[in-house]
């Protein structure tokens, strides 16, 4: 059970044309509107929309000052593998690639923390590449352990996992679930996915659900801007995001919309995202669900960045590496994708609170979680 | 001047009767400002903001524990268990021992679980907490509470945030009617206004965080709230005239039973 049931109420043909349909009457009536039907949330994606992105923009950050504040809530990743039997062709970790790999040890992944911690960060997100071999669920919650020593919150961005398995997480300290469906277009998704257990469309989609059922307090899903026209894609998110608040109504939704950036293996977008575009999808998903959380990697560049601070967004990493070991030990291994915004975390946090918003480093705290006091 | 009688929680008196929050500020030193100019005395913070093993944790740090009471708040608790064990927290980190119970298992609308705050409640009571509950305007549930030995009920009065104003007017009637424990609204006041309305109807306090926090000037928006809490008290002690639907009349119906 699971979106991949709901899903196919929707069929990506019919949403593109729904969405390619509408009119500035359209737009004007999902933006002058309090509670927006999923048909506003197409009109908001339209093209006809993009004229009236400054009204847009206006109406996305009073609803995110009302409901968040100006705050941002800061995190980083920390890649414990590089290794992966998958060959995703847009991917850095693409097992076809001849990049140097590495596994970091529970130790390792604790100097990482350690260097985060220092740099002030409380909210970590642990992310690596699909290789069972390397990182299976006994290491994976030897690392949580470890790390909930450091941090009041700990996430993953791996491999789909089963319901048990993301029970045991939880009881080793982890409580937020990230995981991407990268593309909703079956067809797209089997042409980038080749090989390797990611093919399976069906068990990927249906992951934020085994998670939300296991209790993660946080799902975190994503599309790949750049594999596929985004205004579907966009679409299909702020589905997925709606239906995962219904079904799991104690788990905080929030979406992250990456653009594809250079990586090893120099796969090129097919469907180019531009920055305008990239706001339009931003706001019109802030429209369309005033309480999700809205989540910007250092993916994008510097500048872009510090203007989409008062857009909606509430989560920002900052000084990020994406190759394990990239804080501490290992600092020249090769990482999953290129970062776009090289500052350091003080230098990000400067700049939100020069843009008028506080950065936040702990909205959590681990005595949410069973383990941490009697 | 006219000398107002205090707020009485537990065995403290205060003499304002506004409580603000400390979330959604854009900075320490705005939120500062603004707690300065709203004259409150009690002052609430979101423990899962706080660094408990830092102790110059910058919102702690923030707020001079001489001149307000820091009520320590359970909010992001999903269930009593959770509440419970983030108050043991609180106090053990040495803060006093006062909590306001939030238990709102839903993280979009935030609001509280009935079943979940009275269960916290029994337990936190028990332990000699001063427990000032978070509740929907459920006055059955208020008067659970108090039977427990809350030190207040704090009905909402619209879903945390929305700046919507008194959409409970009528439940907040007959829980202030009923109460025996000071009846703060908490929650959903957008404007001094509402506030205002609040204590005009005999609410004792009132706490106010987003209408402050995210106005466009927090330290002049809480001084508005201030005046707005001590008009509506003032003119609910001193007695609000009832309105009417029609002018009365200058020689009434009745008027010839008093003739000669």
């Amino acid at each position: 059970m699971g979106f991949s049931e709901e899903i196919i109420r929707y069929r990506w043909d019919h949403i593109e044309s729904l969405i390619m349909d509408k009119t500035p009457y359209d737009v004007e009536q999902a933006l002058h509107t309090e509670q927006r039907s999923p048909d506003d949330l197409l009109a908001l994606l339209s093209p006809p929309a993009a004229d009236y992105l400054e009204e847009m923009a206006y109406l996305a950050h009073k609803l995110t000052i009302q409901r968040f504040g100006r705050v941002i809530q800061m995190y980083a990743p920390i890649y414990v593998s590089s290794e992966c039997t998958n060959s995703c062709l847009y991917c850095g970790f693409n097992r076809h690639n001849k990049i140097t790999r590495a596994t970091l040890t529970v130790d390792e992944v604790f100097e990482e923390g350690m260097v985060l911690y220092r740099q002030g960060f409380r909210h970590v997100l642990l992310v690596s590449g699909e290789s069972p071999r390397h990182v299976n669920l006994e290491y994976l919650c030897r690392v949580a352990e470890k790390l909930r020593t450091l941090f009041a919150s700990i996430s993953i961005e791996i491999y789909p996992m089963d319901i048990d398995s993301y029970r045991s997480l939880i009881i080793s300290g982890i409580d937020g679930l990230t995981i991407y469906q990268e593309t909703y277009n079956r067809k797209r998704y089997a042409e980038v996915h080749p090989a390797g257990p990611k093919r399976n469309y069906n068990w990927r989609l249906d992951t934020p659900d085994r998670g939300g059922q296991a209790g993660f307090r946080r799902l975190n899903i994503g599309t790949l801007l750049g594999l596929s026209d985004w205004r579907v894609e966009g679409a299909f998110l702020g589905l997925h995001a709606a239906y995962l608040m219904r079904q799991y109504w104690k788990s905080h939704i929030s979406v992250s919309f990456p653009r594809l950036r250079p990586a090893p293996g120099g796969y090129r977008p097919e469907s180019p995202v531009s920055d305008a575009q990239m706001v339009q999808l931003m706001c019109a998903l802030r429209l369309w669900m005033p309480d999700a959380g809205l989540v910007l990697s250092t993916r994008e560049s510097q500048e872009l960045r510090d203007n989409l601070v008062p857009l909606g967004i509430t989560q920002m990493s900052a000084g990020s590496k994406t190759a394990p070991g990239g804080y501490s030990s290992r600092p020249d291994t090769e990482g999953q994708f290129e970062i776009s915004d090289h500052r350091s975390p003080e230098e990000v946090a400067r700049m939100i609170t020069f843009r008028g918003y506080e950065p936040v480093w702990k909205d959590w705290d681990a005595a949410f979680l069973k383990h941490s006091f009697p | 001047m006219f000398e107002l009688p205090p707020l009485i929680i537990g065995d403290r008196e205060f003499q304002s009767r506004l409580l603000v929050g400390t979330g959604k500020f854009s900075s320490t030193m705005i939120m500062k400002q603004a707690i300065e100019a709203s004259g409150t005395e009690i002052v609430t913070v979101a423990l899962r903001r706080v660094d408990m093993s830092n102790p110059q944790d910058n919102l702690i740090g923030a707020i001079d524990t001489n001149r307000y009471l820091l009520l320590p708040n359970t909010s992001g608790a999903r269930n009593a268990e959770e509440a419970v064990r983030l108050a043991r927290i609180a106090r053990a980190a040495g803060c006093e021992p006062w909590v306001k119970l939030e238990v709102t298992p839903d993280p979009h609308y935030l609001l509280p679980d009935p079943v979940e705050t009275l269960k916290a409640a029994e337990i936190l009571v028990k332990e000699g907490f001063n427990v000032l509950p978070y509740i929907n305007a459920d006055p059955v549930l208020a008067k659970r509470l108090e039977e427990l030995g809350t030190v207040t009920v704090m009905p909402l009065g619209a879903p945390i945030g929305t700046n919507r104003g008194l959409k409970t007017r009528d439940a907040i009637q007959i829980i202030i009617e009923q109460a025996q424990v000071p009846v703060v609204v908490d929650a959903g006041l957008g404007a001094p206004s509402h506030a205002s309305e609040a204590m005009e109807m005999g609410a004792d306090a009132v706490l106010v965080n987003t209408a402050i926090a995210v106005a466009k000037d927090p330290i002049r928006m809480a001084k508005a709230f201030r005046l707005g809490v001590e008009a509506g008290f003032m003119a609910h002690i001193s007695g609000l005239g009832r309105p009417r639907w029609e002018a009365e009349a200058s020689s009434p119906l009745t008027g010839f039973l008093r003739g000669t």
